[in-house]
């Protein structure tokens, strides 16, 4: 049996094909992901195409409605561009920011709570203290900090095109504690372990040591965090976005597309900011009950 | 009539690929006042039986066919409420690790009272007053002043004292003692034993002692049943069993233990392991492993055959005066 | 004959004291633990000393001091006969002493397939170069220790208790070592098991020369694999020597009290008297000599003093009713 079949026929496949929350809630993600992956491909219309908009097609109403146009499925904004396809656009957008954000995190936290964990003594109770600080703020406002803070530093030509890493710096390190916690923790446990003992009486640097050894071992329920924290993250992204201080409406993700719709709501236009705001709740639910369906099937404990 | 009778016992676990069988049609008794030892590797049933008895088996595990009688009743179709009043007044239960058996949070002597005023009539006065008195029998010194003790202010020998005390106090009839001195250094080992062994005797408990160590069961049972992969392969006097084993698989066992006596250059080992669940060979599942293995043995699964007091289901018994 | 290990005059505390702050906070003073005091022993070459305990009486310490593990807080460990911090910086030294765990669950990683788990002490001292010729030894030594050379492929999950502490075993050969120190390496497993792993390291000690240093609480296992003996309590080695003189004739009141304490094939059918009283907390030990709240033959000079080693026959003994014969 080849490894893929193997896998098909494990009891982890088995349980998710029995959980009707988590197929559900993977087969939305799925559809999302394909959708803001393949925006360019997929899309109906390209909203950042200025030849192809035309003002007569503004603020039309969904395809269903009365006064819909087949063309528009979920209608248009102000401008006359298409909101699935901002939505697709901006989904892309919102998705590699939170990505390329948890991948941040996930480094940080991983590096400082493998040398927490593994050195001990004062580096951790420094390390740890850091951590502790941190923790006491919410994790937006140091987003909100961070990003101000080097929004400042940067001279002002450079601000439109680095925003998109500046968020991701933002988000990345208002979020990294909880990884370095979780890993510090395994690490703490699985550095006892006999295993290392057996590397340690070889002579094996503690470096290599911590990366061969124990980083495949404590790897695993900080992914699953990872996961959990995917759907934050695309939060945290889309109220720096609503507030006003993420991505510029040149780069719209989906908070910038409710922040935008926002102004309509209240005279009729519901279309521009409701379908966006379903599609961020949506994903971000079904990544959290994923990520929460993961935790359970991988805890042996709860079986 | 016999206290327990266990007859045909069959436990299985429904999976996923099939369902395994993991206690295969095992038949025992024990006689009031008896201590019947169950030893076995690991993985061989042993627990499972105990918690079969006890009616905690762990889901989806379930009795499958087969009886188990205590006092003459059928037991192993009691639901969970039928089976709470049995627990502790009828049965008591010691395990391996005394920790899991005491509630940090309650008092020791609040958790004698309660497991006591549960199953007997007792005024709050009396059962404090029997509180003390069975932690006194069970050594621990100075029982009027630690009755309001908590579990962790125990040594790991005085809590399984304690449990002990716990599994005795509302008078049962039978105990099942799992692995009770596993968790123990050897000096505590002896105590612990001695002292199950004492107060059983004192009240005419029977008990059911599983463990892995060949030792206690020679200096604490009547009789043994020695289990291997979900069956009883022998089971008979305890004196006869170790001195003069008819299955040739306790045979290997007795031999594979280093003794204190004396020295050997090399240990009588059973080559290979027992196998899993799931591959139980046919005929008799030691077969692939058993030094006297006949053509049938392959194919024909032996019951249990009677050989002087001892029972062993075996087709070539180990002679009588071919003993190591 | 050359000693491979030696020990004189080994301890090892071990701070246990609650972080500074909350010491502070309670006015407490530090705790230290004695797990190893004054203990001295050696190795001949190709024999093996096992030293026998109960639970805490730093038995395991012993063993993570001989290789290394960790530093002795006073005296001073050799390893043929260079010191050990020394023999440990220069790899053709250090490859000549490994280790067998306990626990074959924990001592391998579950991430690592058997060929890499084996082959790493290997890779690590570059004994070989080239995946054929390393892939080649792993086959070797896997069938060394009764398993097959295709089971490298595997995860460790897939074996059973005994297996993996072949395994271990295979990976603790693999440094082409002389030393090895086994710390309770069947205290895990079931009897029949045992048994095949106390005969595979047996045949390994005759054909390969090895020297071992073996840990156990199983007194009747110590008696099947030892030379020598040593039995320790609360970090104390209370009597040592030939295994057989100690067994034939044990000194120590302790060592009396562990031999009348284990429960014994060849008991069955009599009853004893069991000991009574627990090992004292190492942190806070008993004054004089520590056995004396348990020992049948203490008196007031056992309570203050601690009783020094004398030798009588070949056998070291540290009890001053043995030295008064009053024993």
């Amino acid at each position: 049996m080849n490894a893929v079949s193997r896998f098909l026929d494990s009891d982890f496949v088995y349980q998710f094909w029995r959980n009707p929350v988590a197929v559900i809630s993977a087969a939305i993600v799925l559809v999302v992901v394909v959708g803001a992956v393949f925006a360019p491909i997929l899309a109906p219309h390209n909203p950042f195409d200025l030849v192809s908009l035309d003002l007569m097609d503004s603020l039309k109403p969904p395809a269903f409605t009365a006064e819909g146009d087949p063309h528009f499925l979920l209608g248009t904004d102000d401008q006359g561009r298409d909101v699935l396809s901002g939505i697709m656009y901006g989904t892309r957008i919102s998705l590699l920011v939170a990505v390329l954000a948890i991948g941040f995190s996930l480094v940080v936290g991983i590096g400082v709570g493998l040398l927490a964990g593994y050195a001990g003594g004062a580096v951790d109770a420094f390390l740890m203290r850091v951590v502790d600080v941190q923790l006491t703020f919410p994790s937006i406002l140091i987003a909100l900090l961070v990003d101000g803070v080097v929004r400042a530093a940067l001279p002002r030509s450079m601000q439109e095109q680095l925003e998109i890493y500046v968020i991701v710096f933002a988000i990345g390190i208002s979020r990294w504690p909880q990884f370095a916690r979780t890993i510090r923790g395994s690490t703490m446990v699985e550095r006892q372990r006999d295993y290392v003992m057996a590397a340690k009486v070889i002579g094996l640097s503690s470096g290599r040591i911590m990366l061969t050894h124990i980083l495949p071992n404590v790897m695993g329920p900080v992914l699953v965090i990872a996961t959990l924290n995917l759907g934050l993250a695309i939060l945290d992204e889309a109220t720096l976005s609503f507030l006003g201080v993420g991505l510029p409406p040149t780069q719209p993700s989906l908070g910038t597309l409710i922040r935008i719709g926002n102004n309509f709501l209240f005279s009729g236009e519901w279309w521009i900011t409701i379908f966006p705001g379903v599609t961020l709740a949506a994903m971000v639910l079904s990544i959290n009950l994923l990520g929460d369906w993961l935790r359970d099937a991988l805890n042996p404990r709860l079986r | 009539m016999a206290l327990l009778e266990v007859d045909r016992l069959v436990v299985e676990f429904p999976g996923r690929r099939g369902t395994l069988r993991a206690l295969d049609e095992i038949s025992f008794s024990i006689e009031p006042g008896e201590v019947l030892g169950v030893v076995g590797e690991s993985g061989a049933g042993k627990s499972l039986t105990g918690a079969a008895i006890i009616g905690l088996l762990e889901p989806p595990g379930r009795v499958a066919s087969g009886q188990i009688r205590l006092e003459g009743t059928r037991i192993d179709r009691f639901t969970d409420a039928q089976m709470r009043p049995i627990r502790g007044r009828r049965i008591g239960a010691i395990f391996q690790d005394p920790l899991t058996t005491l509630d940090p949070l309650v008092s020791v002597g609040k958790q004698l009272v309660e497991t006591m005023q549960t199953h007997l009539k007792l005024s709050d006065r009396d059962a404090r007053a029997r509180a003390v008195g069975w932690l006194e029998q069970v050594g621990i010194p100075a029982a009027a002043e630690r009755v309001g003790a908590y579990p962790h202010q125990f040594s790991g020998g005085m809590r399984q004292r304690v449990v002990i005390a716990l599994a005795l106090c509302a008078e049962p009839k039978l105990v099942i003692a799992d692995e009770p001195t596993t968790a123990l250094d050897v000096s505590i080992q002896a105590q612990i034993i001695a002292l199950l062994r004492r107060l059983t005797t004192d009240h005419g408990t029977s008990v059911m002692l599983v463990t892995h160590d060949m030792g206690v069961i020679a200096e604490t049972a009547d009789r043994v049943a020695v289990m291997y992969a979900g069956r009883i392969a022998e089971i008979g006097p305890v004196r006869d069993v170790v001195l003069h084993p008819s299955h040739p698989y306790t045979e290997g066992l007795m031999g594979s233990i280093p003794q204190l006596e004396h020295r050997v250059e090399r240990l009588r080992q059973i080559d290979g392991a027992m196998p899993r669940l799931t591959a139980i060979p046919p005929g008799c599942a030691f077969n692939p492993r058993c030094g006297r293995v006949l053509e049938r043995c392959r194919v024909d699964r032996p019951d249990l055959l009677a050989r002087g007091t001892t029972l062993a289901a075996c087709w070539n018994m180990v002679p009588m005066d071919d003993v190591t | 004959m050359s000693s491979v290990l030696e020990a004189i005059e080994v301890s090892r505390r071990f701070d246990v004291s609650r972080p500074a702050l909350q010491r502070l906070l309670s006015g407490e003073r530090r705790r230290i633990l004695t797990a190893v005091d004054a203990v001295s022993f050696d190795i001949p070459r190709a024999t093996t000393l096992s030293l026998v305990g109960e639970s805490g009486c730093g038995k395991s310490t012993i063993a993570r001091l001989a290789v290394g593990l960790y530093a002795p807080s006073e005296g001073e460990i050799r390893f043929e006969g260079y010191p050990l911090s020394s023999a440990r910086a220069q790899p053709g030294l250090r490859r000549k002493m490994n280790m067998i765990f306990q626990d074959p669950y924990a001592s391998l990683n579950p991430r690592w397939r058997v060929r890499d788990i084996v082959a790493e002490p290997i890779r690590a001292f570059r004994i070989l170069s080239g995946q054929k010729a390393i892939a080649d030894r792993v086959g070797g030594l896997l069938s060394q220790v009764g398993l097959s050379p295709a089971d490298g492929e595997k995860f460790p999950h897939e074996f059973s208790g005994g297996q993996r502490q072949r395994i271990s075993i295979a990976r603790a050969l693999s440094s082409e070592p002389e030393f090895l120190v086994c710390d309770e390496p069947t205290s895990a497993l079931d009897v029949s098991v045992q048994a095949q792993i106390l005969n595979l390291m047996r045949d390994l000690q005759q054909r390969l020369g090895l020297t071992y240093l073996f840990i156990s609480h199983n007194l009747a296992v110590v008696r099947h694999m030892s030379d020598r003996l040593g039995v320790m309590y609360l970090g104390r080695i209370v009597e040592q020597g030939r295994g057989e003189d100690i067994f034939r004739n044990p000194q120590h009141p302790y060592t009396r009290l562990l031999l009348d304490a284990i429960p014994d094939v060849a008991m069955v059918g009599r009853t004893r008297a069991p000991v009574s009283g627990e090992v004292p907390s190492p942190i806070a030990p008993p004054s004089g000599c520590t056995f004396h709240p348990r020992c049948p033959l203490a008196n007031e000079r056992c309570r203050v003093e601690k009783p020094s080693h004398t030798r009588s026959a070949d056998v070291m003994v540290a009890c001053h009713a043995v030295q008064e014969g009053r024993a």
